[in-house]
């Protein structure tokens, strides 16, 4: 090959770089290592971890038991090692399981349209703030002190540079749920977008319609969020609002320390323009067959370049796929079950519990416990809930438990015994 | 040689909403170990859901032959060569897939206290070490999702600096030979974007960058190699005009893979840059994602780095939340974590030398493939190529067949297409990264199979423009899906 | 194939004037420059342009053009039926696909643009 190449050595392929960008020593990385070798490296990472532990922390990252039909799709080569669906004709295994996705969204959510997948939940706030700026004209954006504290973050970010204000409104003392008062009270002709999360992030279920209402009646558009998707096979879907962004994690990603995950934007027809991010659509092909395509891609850098509805690129297709068989292995009746079982089982736990807010909840409650607890928790191999102190001072005194269909009675009972 | 492929014998399949039956069911749950709940009472009665209409009903065994049906009508890199330029499509180590699910890892939440978070804590320090290394710069944020999330990060950056120094400045000079990421970026980040045309040999134009320079231009996105493939030979001047104006280098590392161990961007005045670990580091491209971008960077912008920091406090690392000057986050907790560990996974398989390697035969695959087609296809800048060439269609134009018949045409050989008509500066763009995974055994049926479809350029035109032949579809209709978009199932 | 009474721009847009109430579309140039034409956005109605800016944009699958305003005024008009026919701007670009109606504000903007005559000449050359 070298002599097809015109080399006498591999080295001179390079020659042709100047001499002071040349790195002259070796990288300073240790040789490589065998197979065996990396599996001990992370399994003994994975024992420097909380191995075994029941935990009862939620906040944003679920544990459910991931069927194992998931694993064995996702592994299949086509899948894993794949591109971006672009040449159509050999790519109809990815594009139609995220047209198949495109409409689980969409039933899920009562919206028209739901995009490819966005990075996370996090991610797709601001994206999905932006979309309000776009189709109003306006600037402001208004968002729930109750949404979750590191999506607020991540909207503020972003919105820094965008002439993008944000403000934040409050919730209600006691039931936990919006002041809607002081949502009253903020919102003006300026508001580009009202942005709430149900459950909220002290797991209290929220009352969109009412949110709804108030937003509209000043031009703004209505966000609502979620971060445990599966509230949504027991929960009203917000018809009200204009646009549904979320979190995917619950079905079927492993929590993974943090990502990779996979957020959703859905909306209404008449924003379909605006959405940012990868869509699939339906069209033949030159036979007639039904086929499928990535479609409106003239929203997307690739061709708009600065003028984009965003910079996205990369999607999160795989873990869209994981959440895809999820919806599909519990299906209709799985889902409403799954969530009926997590009803019960926070609601066990929360009768046990001096709870901090009225509102009806979910799978999710903050309970009044000191921190300190903890530590007898962890002693027993529990982890505990989240001590609320670092996000609202407030709330120092509480700590936000979840419970799923994995959380097991005993350990309610030790945690109600060591926590009350 | 036996012919790589033969036409497609797939699986037909329904949509799996057609599939469904009322009452079908692939899931069981175990009995409740507490009293059932009243939904309507717990939840108010509003708020409950009848059901989720349309939602699929299936068996399990329907629901396993669903996806794998479906699954046979992809191409995937375990079937062979994607030539897709500045995509890096490298093999995927199965080992990654493997270690990603280490339990202990896998189930991690990340509020665990950090007691009990150590090792994935440590895996993150050793990959942010490891990619400092590689790249030459002071430190790494691994939060950012995605390359176009760390061009963000990256601009952001460079943004806090500016601003700390008394003027945040206007606008951020990019190539015409750029990625779309890069423009779409520097909007969201409040900049405007000001084009710079390329030298002629395809290189940023040292002599209008000195011009362009003024005191409104915030940084230079450079993608290096370019978008050609081809070095940026005049970087150190480049780097030096921006740094003397008080403007700084921002680097899309998309192309790191003809760099890893021949050459640092830290050595050669970048400031900031961001990886793309689903490229160079080999994670899986997974049909679309997910992916990760970490950005490095030179000491002066550690400060403005995402919140939270690694850092070690004792004989334990911590996060460090007390960052002033932090631009905050740019997303939830520390980033894709698996993503993570499958690029450290293959860091460490390959080890220094290893890495090295690859670089070396990327580049080397590229080169050949680069000789041995010349005579066939047009190419429209003569420097010498690292890890990707361009080709131009203009000989094939003028049979009428362009670029992307090519590329259809090149699928009935057992390929997926060569990135199409990218970068824009060239006319009819093919652009093809072969990566160091292909052996010479695919790189000839590579190249056979293109000099095979120009042959037919010439002796059959219309052959190559109705391609492909042997897939489950022929060519999709596009404009219809844009002008009446159908984005979900409906029932009948 | 392109009207005398029409005056031409060198980014292919089209404007018919009768008075102070002129038309403004695209050529056939540019049409079939485009390819298919999937979608086109358009000013709302009582907006102002200027000319030399851009008014509004035309998607095809693969990519976007901006449209430039031949002529300053108020847009008075626009043309409903390509939001659900864009197809329309391929097949008559001159006559049923009109994209906006304009008040002219400064009709002396008229006699800057090209000619049918001159306008042939260009895209001649242009090739």
């Amino acid at each position: 090959m070298l002599d097809a190449c015109g080399a006498a050595n591999a080295e001179e392929l390079f020659a042709h770089l100047p001499e002071d960008v040349r790195l002259d020593r070796p990288l300073n990385l240790a040789p490589g290592i065998s197979e065996y070798e990396i599996v001990r490296y992370f399994r003994d990472r994975a024992d420097e971890c909380a191995n075994g532990y029941a935990s009862f922390l939620g906040a944003g990252v679920y544990n459910h038991f991931r069927p194992v039909l998931v694993d064995t799709v996702v592994s299949r080569g086509e899948f894993l090692t794949s591109y971006t669906p672009y040449q159509a004709e050999i790519s109809q295994g990815t594009l139609t399981t995220i047209f198949e996705f495109q409409t689980m969204i969409c039933q899920l959510t009562g919206m028209d349209v739901a995009n490819a997948s966005m990075y996370d939940g996090s991610t797709a706030v601001p994206e999905a703030a932006m979309m309000t700026v776009r189709a109003t004209g306006k600037g402001r954006v208004l968002v729930a002190r109750s949404v979750h504290p590191e999506y607020r973050q991540v909207l503020a970010t972003y919105s820094k540079y965008q002439g993008m204000p944000v403000a934040e409104f409050g919730y209600n003392a006691e039931s936990g749920a919006l002041d809607l008062e002081d949502l009253e009270r903020q919102i003006d002709d300026l508001t580009a977008a009202v942005i709430i999360q149900t459950p909220n992030f002290f797991g209290i279920v929220e009352s969109v319609k009412t949110a709804a209402e108030i937003a509209h009646r000043k031009g703004a558009l209505l966000v609502v969020l979620f971060t445990e998707a599966v509230s949504l096979g027991i929960l009203e879907p917000p018809a009200d609002a204009d646009i549904v962004a979320g979190e995917l994690q619950s079905f079927a990603i492993p929590p993974s320390y943090g990502g990779p995950y996979a957020g959703i934007i859905a909306t209404k027809e008449k924003l379909i323009r605006q959405v940012p991010g990868r869509l699939v659509g339906q069209t033949t092909d030159s036979r007639g067959n039904r086929a499928f395509c990535l479609t409106l891609a003239t929203r997307e850098q690739h061709i708009r370049r600065e003028k984009a509805t965003s910079n996205i690129c990369t999607n999160q297709a795989l873990i869209a796929l994981m959440a895809t068989v999820y919806m599909t292995v519990y299906g209709k009746q799985g889902l409403r079950e799954l969530a009926e079982q997590n009803l019960a089982k926070a609601h066990y736990l929360g009768s046990k519990l001096n709870r901090r807010f009225t509102g009806n909840y979910f799978n999710e409650l903050v309970a009044r416990a000191p921190e300190e607890k903890n530590k007898t928790l962890l002693k027993k191999k529990i982890v505990g809930g989240l001590p609320l102190g670092r996000f609202y001072p407030e709330l120092a005194d509480c700590q936000l438990l979840c419970a799923t269909e994995m959380t097991r009675r005993a350990d309610m009972d030790t945690v109600a015994e060591v926590l009350a | 040689m036996i012919k790589k492929v033969t036409p497609h014998l797939s699986q037909n399949e329904a949509l799996i909403f057609e599939r469904s039956s009322p009452g079908k069911k692939a899931y069981q749950l175990p009995e409740l170990d507490v009293p059932p709940v009243d939904a309507a009472e717990a939840l108010g009665a509003g708020n409950v859901r009848r059901e989720i209409e349309g939602f699929p009903e299936v068996s399990e065994v329907e629901a396993i032959r669903h996806f794998t049906r479906l699954s046979t009508w992809n191409y995937a890199i375990d079937y062979g060569m994607y030539p897709l330029g500045s995509c890096t499509m490298k093999y995927n180590p199965r080992i990654n897939e493997l270690v990603a699910r280490t339990e202990g890892l896998a189930w991690a939440h990340p509020y665990q206290p950090e007691a009990l978070a150590q090792g994935c804590m440590e895996v993150m320090a050793r990959l942010e070490a490891a990619l400092a290394e590689i790249t030459g710069m002071d430190a790494v944020t691994l939060q950012p999702a995605a390359g176009a999330h760390g061009e963000l990060t990256g601009i952001l950056l460079i943004r806090a600096l500016l601003e700390k120094r008394g003027n945040a400045r206007k606008k951020i000079l990019i190539p015409d030979s750029a990625h779309g990421t890069n423009p779409a970026t520097a909007a969201i980040a409040g900049y405007a974007v000001e084009n710079i045309k390329s030298s002629e040999t395809g290189g940023v134009d040292v002599c209008a960058l000195e011009q362009l320079v003024d005191k409104d231009v915030a940084a230079l996105m450079v993608t290096n190699p370019n978008t050609l493939g081809v070095f940026e030979n005049n970087i150190v001047a480049v780097s030096e005009i921006l740094h003397r104006k008080g403007a700084l280098l921002y680097m899309d590392g998309a192309n790191m893979n003809a760099l890893v161990g021949i050459a640092r961007p830290g050595d050669f005045g970048v400031d900031v840059m961001h990886l793309n670990l689903h490229k160079t580091f080999s994670t899986p491209h997974g049909g679309g994602g997910p992916g990760a971008g970490p950005v490095a960077v030179k000491k002066i912008l550690e400060p403005f780095l995402p919140t939270p920091r690694l850092k070690r406090s004792g004989k334990k690392w911590a996060f460090d939340y007390k960052r002033p000057r932090s631009i905050g986050r740019v997303k939830a907790f520390y980033g894709n974590f698996g993503v993570l560990v499958r690029a450290l996974a293959y860091i460490l398989a390959h080890g220094g030398p290893g890495l090295r390697n690859a670089t070396v035969d990327a580049v080397l695959n590229a080169v050949y493939i680069r000789k041995a087609l010349e005579p066939y296809f047009d190419l429209p800048y003569s420097s010498p190529n690292m890890h990707e060439v361009v080709f131009s269609d203009d000989r094939q134009a003028k049979a009428g067949v362009r670029t992307g018949d090519i590329a259809k045409r090149l699928i009935d050989y057992g390929f997926h297409p060569y990135t199409v008509s990218f970068p824009l500066i060239v006319h009819g763009a093919l652009m093809i990264e072969p990566t160091e995974t292909e052996g010479k055994l695919e790189l000839d049926q590579f190249i056979d199979a293109m000099m095979s479809i120009a042959k037919e350029v010439e002796t059959d035109p219309q052959l190559v423009k109705n391609a492909p032949y042997s897939t489950r579809t022929s060519r999709v209709d596009e404009t219809t899906a844009a002008r009446k978009p159908v984005l979900r199932w409906k029932p009948a | 194939m392109y009207p005398d009474n029409f005056r031409y721009t060198k980014e292919h847009e089209w404007v018919h004037a009768q008075g102070d109430a002129a038309s403004v579309g695209i050529t056939d140039h540019a049409q079939s420059e485009l390819g298919d034409i999937v979608y086109v956005d358009l000013p709302k109605i009582g907006s102002k342009v200027e000319a030399g800016k851009s008014l509004g944009s035309v998607e095809s699958v693969k990519a976007v053009s901006d449209i430039y305003s031949p002529v300053s005024g108020e847009v008075t008009g626009i043309n409903e039926t390509l939001a659900t026919a864009p197809e329309k701007l391929n097949t008559d670009p001159h006559g049923e696909a009109w994209l906006v109606k304009i008040k002219l504000s400064a009709p002396a903007e008229l006699d800057g643009l090209m000619t049918a005559a001159d306008y042939q000449t260009y895209i001649g050359a242009e090739k």
